[in-house]
């Protein structure tokens, strides 16, 4: 479909009238702290920021998730609930190109040949990206390097790119196409919008100084495994975990039970390769006791072994990691010392 | 959609204590709703996640065979919170089943081969389910000759040992019993499996060795049987991760790309030769 476009000033109204009909999320905050929440006013959308804090994975995999609940007063009974599942269709506003792809890395997970996330793959269904690409991609964005770009496409059912008074709507999927039909905001683009719209495009990939051979390192990695490299490079690592936490594309998490009373839940919370307990067998064995074998982890399942699975990298280049870390241990240089090696 | 975490509630009809250390039980459990038990269809070497409401789940090898329907057996060492949990059940509680999970035990590579099957310690849980599968009426004759090797650290130490003693006086399975340290009445062998291994020298000819025990035993039987001439396809062994979801999803279980409660946790050397050695 061809491309359609939005007046800036008529986004707060767009929004407004989605909230009516969807549950809308969107970037809020200040202050560099942006996070993606439900708003209930299309005032709250902050449009104008680098990327989100935390990765907007959270609206398909929360941080903490029941997966049931019982009760434990009903002695010989069994009364397992699932909890309903949502009803309102969801939209996400101004997702940004890295993570609207992490989700179709993620699918690759739930959504797998052999067993389903009811829990991920009903939010997934009934949701509809609309991305924003990126403009002014950051010193520490290196999308281009794992298959994105700073206007993919991939995982969004829309995309806008912002030219000034006003965005180009790209048409992704039939689901992004049924909702800009249905808003009469989205008009049909002008030619020389159309012509902004591909400079910005040029101008934003040419922003983006990195350049990984990713390919490169996931053949370095096929041999890698018992190189001294990984004490080196774990060395500073303090296994804070942020950088998997943070991470649009990690999904490892821990199911635990929860009682209060007579009530309990099992819940599952976000855990991490980075931390000692996560591969604690009950007999003390630890297949991987320090440091070096949990960054390796890390490293490898990112690069090689995802790769071996689904045919792609666990890494979208969003950066998050790089900014985040308190000591500073940057993916790119670990990806560029691994080409050296 | 079927939800994989959703446990089935099941029923323990019974309550074996296995071990002289009272350390180790075994629990018979039963579907509470017949549609349940029927979509249950598993394989010796499977496992499923058991769970206790309000204390968590843990994972464990499937101890019965699917040629004694009806119920399922799992076999508990107490361990730690879930597995204490489990120990301090009675009969007639309801607990919650999910699975099975898994892969199972190449049966149909060992279909007209020989099968020696080595176990030890508490690990024979899934070596009693492949047993009892191979020498049901309607498999034996597909099977070639079964060679049961199993010991433990002392007599009081072996699971299942009603059963043991009627699978030695059948003449279509060849069983070995041994222990570490042997005791005053005891008359089968005495020595560590490995050495057990080593002195029966099962031929290699057309035949499969499954090997399940501490890592310690595993480490120390694998040379014998390479010294034997047993190929590493033909080498088949059961890992043990820590697992949560048990559905390749959370991350935890995996040996390079292959994660052991999904693509595992059976595994040929061979198959674990082309992995990290990271178990
Ligand atoms: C495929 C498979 C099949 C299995 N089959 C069997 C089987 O047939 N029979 C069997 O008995 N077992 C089996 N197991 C092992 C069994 O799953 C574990 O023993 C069980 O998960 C222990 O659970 P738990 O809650 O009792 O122990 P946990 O409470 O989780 O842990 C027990 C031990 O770990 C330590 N620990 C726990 N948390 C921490 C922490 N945060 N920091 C430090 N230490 C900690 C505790 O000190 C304790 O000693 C199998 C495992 C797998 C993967
Ligand atoms: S954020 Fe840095 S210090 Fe923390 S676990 Fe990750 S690499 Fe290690
Ligand atoms: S137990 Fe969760 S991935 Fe294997």
């Amino acid at each position: 479909m061809k491309e359609l476009e939005i007046a800036k000033t008529e986004v707060v109204s767009l929004l407004n009238t989605l909230i009516k009909e969807y549950k809308v999320f969107a970037p809020v905050g200040q202050n560099g702290f942006i996070t993606f929440q439900e708003i209930h006013s299309g005032s709250e959308a902050f449009l104008d920021y680098i990327n989100s804090k935390k990765p907007p994975k959270e609206i398909f995999f929360p941080q903490s998730e029941r997966l049931f609940s019982y009760d434990l007063s009903k002695g010989e009974g069994w009364s397992v609930e699932e909890p309903a599942s949502e009803k309102k269709q969801r939209i996400i506003f101004g997702i940004r190109p890295c993570d609207a792809r992490s989700l179709v890395l993620l699918d690759n997970v739930f959504d797998g040949q052999l067993y389903k996330d009811p829990y991920y793959s009903g939010k997934r269904k009934n949701t509809t990206i609309i991305a924003i690409g990126c403009n002014q991609p950051s010193s520490t964005c290196f999308c281009t390097s794992l298959g994105g770009g700073p206007f993919s496409q991939d995982g969004s059912d829309l995309i806008l790119v912002d030219i000034g008074q006003k965005y180009i709507v790209q048409v992704v999927t039939e689901k992004g196409k049924k909702l800009a039909k249905k808003h009469n905001e989205f008009k049909e683009a002008e030619d020389n919008s159309l012509s902004l719209m591909r400079d910005t495009i040029e101008t934003a990939e040419a922003l983006i100084k990195s350049k990984i051979e990713v390919q490169k390192v996931t053949e370095k990695l096929d041999s890698m495994f018992d190189d001294p490299f990984w004490d080196l490079v774990s060395e500073k690592c303090l296994g804070c975990a942020v950088c998997t936490y943070l991470c649009p594309t990690c999904y490892c998490f821990d199911i635990t039970d929860e009682v209060t009373g007579q009530r309990g839940e099992r819940v599952r919370t976000w855990d991490s390769c980075a931390f000692p307990n996560f591969t604690l067998q009950a007999s003390g064995v630890n297949p991987r006791p320090s440091s070096k074998e949990r960054l390796r982890q890390r490293i490898m399942h990112k690069f090689n072994y995802f790769v071996a699975n689904h045919g792609m990298a666990a890494c979208v280049g969003c950066g998050r990691c790089i900014k985040e870390c308190p000591v500073n241990l940057d993916i790119q240089v670990v990806l560029n010392s691994i080409l050296n090696r | 959609m079927k939800n994989p975490y959703l446990p089935l509630p099941m029923r323990v009809e019974k309550i074996v204590i296995e071990t002289e250390d009272k350390n180790i039980k075994t629990f018979s459990v039963k579907f509470l709703n017949d549609e349940d038990a029927a979509n249950f269809n598993y394989l010796p070497g499977q496992f499923a996640q058991l769970s206790v409401l309000g204390e968590g789940e843990a994972p464990f090898g499937i101890a019965s065979s699917p040629t004694e329907p009806g119920e399922l057996q799992f076999t508990v060492n107490k361990a730690g919170v879930l597995t204490t949990a489990l120990h301090n059940l009675e009969e007639g509680e309801i607990i919650g089943v999910r699975g099975p999970l898994g892969n199972c035990f190449p049966i149909e590579a060992l279909e007209s081969k020989d099968t020696i099957i080595i176990g030890g310690g508490f690990a024979f849980t899934t070596l009693r389910s492949l047993t009892n599968y191979i020498l049901y009426q309607e498999n034996r004759s597909r099977f070639g000759n079964v060679v049961v090797i199993y010991g433990a650290r002392s007599p009081g130490l072996l699971l299942y040992r009603d059963e043991l003693e009627k699978w030695e006086v059948r003449t279509d399975l060849d069983l070995h019993l041994t222990v570490d340290r042997a005791e005053e009445d005891w008359q089968r062998k005495v020595g560590v499996v490995p050495n057990i291994v080593k002195e029966i020298a099962p031929s290699p000819e057309n035949a499969y060795a499954v090997v399940c025990g501490p890592p310690i035993m595993i480490k120390f039987t694998l040379p014998v049987l390479r010294d034997l001439g047993f190929p590493p396809e033909r080498i088949v062994l059961s890992l043990e991760m820590k697992m949560k979801c048990g559905i390749g999803m959370c991350g935890r279980c995996n040996i390079g790309n292959q994660y052991v409660c999904k693509d595992g946790p059976i595994f040929t050397l061979a198959q674990l030769n082309e992995l990290p050695s990271e178990y």
